[in-house]
């Protein structure tokens, strides 16, 4: 027998709904998990990676990418499908995400990282700042 | 298996005859026999500033003004914190020991232009602890701005200044941006990069181009027949400071 049934289990009912507030908060507000939405480029003819693999590990593409470049300066890249770029955040990359702020930061600001690239790098007029 | 004195010896006396026959092993002669003959396939980038030439026009900033542009080099008005890629300084300041009281002390206030002498022996690179600075194959002192960690050794070693520190955000000193550039962000050093993003493209580094007197030359070092080599044959040319040792590759016509 459980001694002080009703106020044990009425607290562990009050603990429950605190620990789960925040996802029915976001029930209740209709804010539920979903995807940003990213503005993807048009007719670019593709990423240097297979989307897929940009998603997973575009930060460690683009770490490389600033090694070869500024340690090596190995500029020119071959893409998976055998296409020339140039190994740069700004003319390659935002080259065809022209909107910053609908592709980066959407995301970054969704999965809660503040990537310091854009202390140095700077977003080509079009894109946001 | 055992060895006994007698065999150790024999293998021994192998080994060593082995080392001697030829092309058995790197031996000093034949990778001293690879190298002759040949020409050095790297570059080394130089800097020749026309000094007497560059004099005649005393209020001529473009070089500065375009290496500012192409590069987002902010002006500061405070001297305390100001950044400085290429810029001008009174003689008697780049050449210390080369004025005197009898010497033209209408020189001695004559400006001369200033840059990162890209030096053979750089003093700047051994000190760095983050390896954000080292000296490419072509010469050029590089810096690795994602790398600098911002304590300013580099600053402390370097004897001709060539150096600046971002105390403040850079980016609100800007008039304008360009974009095929970084700018750099607080707690960071930075210096001249001889244009080595134009270099890359066989572009002369910005300096070199803008001048409208053509004043400064660039080139490669290495090779006795390049125009910059000629040019140091044919005129006396110094150099900052050489008696410390830093080998510095900037030189000025005079």
């Amino acid at each position: 027998m459980l001694y002080d049934a009703g106020k044990i289990l009425a607290g562990l009912a009050i603990f429950l709904v605190l620990v789960t507030a925040p996802i029915w908060w976001n029930v209740a507000t209709g804010a539920d998990a979903q995807a940003p939405e990213l503005v993807m480029p048009q007719d670019q003819g593709g990423c240097v990676l297979p989307s897929g693999e940009m998603r997973a590990s575009h930060m460690e593409l683009l770490n490389d990418w600033r090694d070869l470049v500024v340690r090596d300066g190995d500029r020119i890249m071959i893409t998976w499908d055998g296409r020339e770029k140039r190994r740069s955040l700004t003319a390659s990359c935002l080259g065809c995400h022209s909107d910053r702020e609908k592709f980066c930061d959407r995301c970054h600001d969704y999965v809660g990282v503040t990537p310091y690239c854009w202390d140095c790098h700077i977003t080509p007029i079009g894109g946001a700042s | 298996m055992s060895i006994d004195r007698r065999f150790f010896f024999k293998l021994a006396g192998l080994t060593a005859l082995a080392a001697e026959v030829p092309g058995a092993g790197a031996t000093p002669e034949n990778s001293g026999k690879k190298g002759a003959g040949e020409a050095p396939k790297t570059t080394r980038w130089g800097i020749a500033i026309d000094l007497p030439l560059c004099h005649e026009h005393p209020d001529c900033r473009v070089c500065m003004e375009a290496c500012n542009k192409g590069h987002n080099v902010p002006s500061i008005p405070d001297s305390r914190h100001e950044v400085k890629w290429i810029w001008k300084e009174k003689f008697s300041h780049a050449f210390p020991g080369q004025t005197g009281r009898y010497l033209s002390s209408e020189l001695a206030e004559k400006p001369v232009m200033m840059l990162c002498n890209h030096c053979d022996a750089p003093a700047c690179v051994g000190v760095c602890p983050t390896q954000a600075t080292w000296k490419r194959e072509d010469g050029v002192v590089m810096m690795d701005w994602h790398r600098c960690i911002g304590c300013r050794y580099c600053i402390a070693a370097c004897p001709y200044g060539s150096r600046s520190f971002n105390w403040v955000d850079p980016r609100g000193y800007l008039k304008e941006q360009n974009a095929d550039f970084p700018t750099r962000s607080t707690g960071v050093v930075e210096k001249c990069n001889l244009c080595e993003e134009r270099l890359a493209e066989n572009k002369p580094p910005l300096c070199v181009e803008t001048c409208p007197y053509g004043a400064i030359h660039y080139g490669d070092l290495s090779k006795p027949d390049s125009p910059l080599r000629k040019l140091l044959d044919e005129r006396f040319a110094i150099r900052r400071k050489p008696g410390l040792g830093t080998e510095p590759q900037v030189y000025y016509l005079v």
